[in-house]
């Protein structure tokens, strides 16, 4: 892409065969080991086959599609993929009754009021003022849109698909398979570059088979002690490595218990700066107001109930 | 690593060998095609095969679609990759004991191939052997206040079926926020409505409307299949077989002493073959109904999934819980608080005198929007009104 081309530069056709070079921007050919150390850079700490992953997306430009439980960091890997490769992230949150319109692009209608009423007076054809009003100048880009017409590949996360429409997902599926989108007045869009699409689920819904096929899949999991004591040193520097420990092995603990929601890597994070902020050195402490801060960790009334002073004490015994 | 991929420079057998494993993939079930098997080649080609797990790694990115593939990926893989490694063995008795970690929904879905042939308890289907007993009870005209246990005979069996696909069809839509185009409605639709205005030279002459659309209710049936229920057991099964071929958004579960997913199940083309199939996933338990330890199931490992704000939750059964009555009625609560109606089919509400004593149904009460009878269709169909409404 040559500078100067314009905002944007949609409209301007791509022939399909300029797809792949279209799709060579800043960071795309870094190997798995350099793109880890590049995460780990962000503060993301990545398995390596999460690292395959992401290289297979960037490589057949396919949609990378991440499932697992509510915090355990899926948003993240889309944060932390854009920083570390310099790339604009730009997120689409999906919810139900979303609809193209909110997702692809929508004309300023305030603004074509006006430009209407502007000419009102000049003796030019409704033709003419019609073809005016519909300029991409009046034209507002939703996220699909902004994704594909950006001059260097974007990372485009569309979060929690699960809560959108079977509608939509069949229509997000038509623009990640040809990256392109048509406007009636304007003519069909086609992608500048090529996105990096990642998209999360939280299954609170079943994706269709066709959407799963399309996609590479990784599956998000809990930590494991070890990477999330890496993670909580990675995020928060400053901790003393005792306590981080203690920390990731009584959280660990609290993910073996019987409870409705287990704490995801959010909430450790959460709770161990909750405990730094309180000036709290060892587990062991301040019984009290260890259980008082346990809000960060337990996010139901039945999960507060179930853990009462005595199973939080042995928790701790053996976390420490 | 094996020696089969340590051939970088003989692309031809391992490529032969790799889409023998995607082959061997799609025979397990995973959703994979002939364009998953081209891109399989391509990894390879671009993968430095030297590395061991860098085959691994990009062949699960690329051919897992869901969270139970992901979990058989590594057995499958290492069955494939080095079965003839005799020295790899430990390796792989070492990995499946991280395939227990699953929910124990994982062992119940895979239960079937492996499953012996008992189906003597009557719990799933057996139409023949269920009711030979009670031949000849109805007549067509007093059919619909039959009680199920005596309906046998094809055709009235037909009429069942007809009904239920009535019922379902009446409950398939209720309001939602979703909007669309609509000559009338309460909303204006700006968009349109300027579209419209540029043919009068900007004056909105022609107002278009948006109208809320309509979303399908989705159902959730949960069917008890113990001894208790079995003489009703065949037709609930068809019963929830209509509703699912009816629903866009269904799903079924049957519970004994554990519960079993057969939404699948019953998507089978085939009814003789999805009878079959679900009584051999309910065949081979015994020890009670555990109602109470069911729905905990349910809740932790399938709720979130099924459960929103437009199910309805649609339990069958007589409530003889075997466990602890404040567990069922715990479970229940929670069921409650995330679908949008609980209703309880209870088929002993037609039996003369029947008053709900078993402890657990007490439990269960305060938490059930509707309890009704479910013996006859007659019954059935006065469930027709109350879920058209919702």
């Amino acid at each position: 892409m040559t500078p100067g081309e314009g905002k944007g530069g949609a409209g301007k056709p791509v022939p399909p065969g300029a797809r792949s070079e279209a799709a060579t921007g800043p960071g795309l050919d870094l190997s798995r080991d350099a793109l880890l150390a590049r995460l780990a850079q962000t503060g993301y700490v990545a398995d390596p086959q999460l690292a395959m992953a992401i290289t297979l997306m960037r490589q057949l430009q396919r949609p990378l599609l991440l499932e697992g439980d509510a915090g355990v960091g899926k948003t993240e890997v889309a944060k932390s993929l854009a920083a570390a490769t310099g790339a604009r992230l730009i997120r689409l949150q999906c919810y139900e009754g979303l609809d193209a319109h909110t997702v692809v692009y929508e004309w300023n209608y305030q603004h074509q009021l006006l430009a209407i009423k502007i000419r009102e007076g000049e003796k030019i054809s409704a033709a003419e003022k019609e073809s005016h009003i519909f300029e991409e100048a009046y034209l507002l880009r939703r996220p699909l849109l902004e994704a594909i017409s950006q001059d260097d590949p974007p990372v485009l996360l569309v979060d929690e698909i699960d809560r959108a429409d079977e509608e939509f997902e069949a229509y997000l599926l038509e623009v990640l398979s040809d990256f392109q989108i048509s406007i009636p007045e304007l003519g069909t869009i086609r992608a500048v570059s090529i996105p990096s699409v990642i998209l999360t689920s939280n299954a609170t819904r079943e994706l269709s088979d066709a959407l799963r096929r399309r996609c590479l899949y990784h599956y998000v999991d809990y930590p494991t002690e070890d990477k999330e004591l890496r993670i909580v040193s990675a995020r928060m520097p400053g901790i003393e490595p005792s306590l981080a420990g203690q920390i990731v092995r009584f959280v660990q603990a609290v993910r073996r218990e019987d409870l409705r929601k287990k704490p995801g890597i959010a909430e450790t994070l959460d709770w161990a700066a909750a405990l730094v902020g309180l000036g709290v050195g060892d587990l062991r402490d301040d019984p009290q107001a260890l259980q008082h801060s346990l809000l960060c960790l337990l996010k139901t009334r039945e999960d507060t109930q179930a853990m009462p002073l005595e199973v939080m004490e042995r928790l701790v015994g053996k976390a420490v | 690593m094996s020696r089969v991929l340590a051939y970088p420079a003989a692309p031809q057998p391992v490529a032969r060998r790799l889409l023998g494993f995607v082959r061997l993939l799609r025979d397990n079930g995973f959703a994979v095609g002939i364009r998953e098997g081209e891109d399989a080649l391509a990894l390879a080609d671009g993968i430095d095969l030297s590395r061991p797990h860098a085959l691994r790694r990009g062949l699960r990115a690329l051919l897992c679609s869901c969270r139970a593939d992901w979990r058989r990926f590594d057995d499958l893989f290492d069955a494939f990759w080095r079965r003839r490694g005799v020295k790899r063995a430990a390796r792989v008795a070492g990995d499946a004991g991280r395939r227990r970690m699953g929910p124990p929904r994982d062992g119940a879905a895979d239960g079937p191939p492996g499953q012996p042939d008992r189906v003597d308890r009557g719990a799933g289907g057996d139409p023949a052997d269920g009711h030979g007993r009670h031949q000849g009870a109805s007549a067509a005209e007093t059919l619909a206040v039959t009680d199920l246990r005596h309906i046998v005979d094809p055709e009235d069996l037909a009429r069942v079926n007809a009904l239920t696909e009535r019922l379902a069809a009446r409950m398939r839509y209720r309001l939602t926020r979703r909007t669309r185009v609509h000559a009338r409605g309460r909303r204006i639709d700006l968009r349109n409505t300027i579209h419209r205005s540029i043919r009068h030279g900007g004056t909105p002459l022609d107002l278009a409307f948006r109208r809320r659309r309509q979303r399908p209710l989705r159902l959730v049936v949960i069917l008890d299949v113990s001894g208790s229920m079995s003489l009703y057991s065949t037709f609930f099964v068809r019963f929830i077989r209509g509703v699912i071929d009816n629903f866009r958004e269904a799903d079924a579960f049957v519970f004994h002493t554990r519960l079993v997913p057969i939404g699948a199940v019953l998507r089978d083309r085939n009814l003789e073959r999805a009878v079959e199939r679900m009584a051999l996933m309910a065949a081979g338990w015994s020890g009670g109904t555990r109602i109470g330890e069911s729905l905990a199931t349910f809740n932790r490992h399938h709720a979130a999934g099924v459960l929103n704000r437009r199910t309805v939750v649609m339990i069958v059964s007589d409530g003889y819980d075997t466990g602890p009555p404040e567990r069922l009625g715990e479970q229940l609560r929670l069921v409650k608080r995330r679908a949008r109606r609980v209703v309880w089919l209870n088929p002993m509400i037609g039996w003369q005198d029947y008053q709900p004593v078993a402890a657990g149904m007490q439990a269960a009460l305060p938490h059930i929007d509707l309890f009704a009878p479910a013996h006859n269709l007659a019954s059935l169909a006065a469930l027709e009104p109350y879920l058209a409404k919702l």
